[in-house]
């Protein structure tokens, strides 16, 4: 019962750790905005291990959705959102995930 | 230079943190608030998710507050955010599939939200969860048909209704109940969905402030403007 529980908790901090570094690299605004997203939904799977569904339901709804899509919002309105081509946006896009 | 300082500030933090959490044991209270209110609330406030109890009912001072700040937040993101970019183009329109999708989640997203806020006394969750996920669904239809009009009045009545039912329901406890935000109407039978007193008048009041709130942000933002390029 508790060793699977260690290694969704293990899996969960790396993709945090994983999105944390990603919005620090990624040059593409729309990515990072997305790697964020990312941070926050392994933060709702670390909240519902520690048993705090309440916080978890927060973090998933509003850390992991509506966050990401008003700054995505925002970009847009900024001027900021660019989809690059396909040959120089690839490694941005295999980054992100 | 200034790479250097933040990493020293970072790495300073660091160092506090491991030291508050060093002499915490893991999973442990470090104070006795929480375990006397998980002796008392049930039988104080009869809401059967504790948490609520407090966000309602010891701590409903503070969500009042916390609702004051979302205000705050949502109109200052709406006059910065509110007016279109000069010469910027319009949405192209989206597509079928995006179309179909939209018509599909907006009663699946509309019953969960409402399912959230109602049970806010029962089961994790509540107003402001639920109100988040009621604002998707209404800012769902926007990014499948963009260009639709999107109606403010209607939101901003709805939400300072939401709002002054909050207070009223605060003040209606501080005269019978002798306390502002007291619980009223009686405890009920604990677990069943008419029970906890007032606690769920007040999250579906928190809920649809937050949802038609959030909404019409979203709305403001999104409102005529596309990606150029």
């Amino acid at each position: 019962m508790a060793g699977w529980i260690n290694w969704v908790a293990l899996l969960a901090t790396l993709v945090m750790l994983a999105g944390a570094v990603a919005v620090l690299l990624l040059r593409n605004f729309l990515a990072a905005v997305a790697a964020t997203s990312v941070v926050s939904l392994g933060a709702s799977v670390i909240f519902v291990l520690l048993r705090a569904p309440d916080v978890a339901l927060t973090e998933a709804a509003v850390g992991a959705g509506l966050s990401g899509v008003i700054m995505a919002l925002c970009l847009r309105r900024l001027g900021l959102w660019r989809i690059p081509p396909v040959t120089t946006g690839a490694d941005d896009e295999a980054g992100s995930c | 230079m200034r790479s250097y300082v933040s990493l020293l500030f970072v790495a300073g933090l660091a160092f506090l943190l491991f030291v508050i959490t060093g002499q915490l044991e893991f999973g442990a209270a470090p104070m006795r608030v929480g375990q006397a209110i998980n002796q008392t609330s049930p039988a104080e406030v009869g809401a059967a998710n504790i948490v609520t109890s407090v966000v309602l009912g010891y701590r409903a001072l503070d969500t009042l507050g916390e609702l004051a700040i979302l205000f705050t937040a949502a109109t200052a993101g709406g006059l910065m955010l509110g007016r279109p970019r000069a010469g910027a183009a319009h949405d192209p329109d989206a597509g079928f599939i995006l179309r179909t999708a939209s018509d599909l989640l907006f009663p699946l997203l509309l019953v969960v939200g409402l399912f959230i806020i109602v049970h806010g006394h029962l089961t994790p969750g509540g107003g402001f969860q639920g109100g988040v996920i009621l604002a998707a669904a209404f800012f769902l239809p926007l990014l499948a048909r963009p260009g639709t009009h999107f109606n403010h009045a209607v939101f901003s009545v709805f939400e300072g209704l939401a709002g002054a039912a909050f207070i009223v329901i605060g003040l209606l406890g501080l005269v019978y109940g002798g306390e502002f935000l007291a619980p009223l109407l009686g405890q009920g039978e604990m677990g069943s969905l008419l029970s906890a007193g007032t606690l769920p008048l007040l999250y579906i009041a928190v809920g649809l402030k937050v949802g038609t709130e959030l909404a019409g942000l979203m709305a403001h933002i999104a409102a005529y403007e596309a990606v150029d390029s």
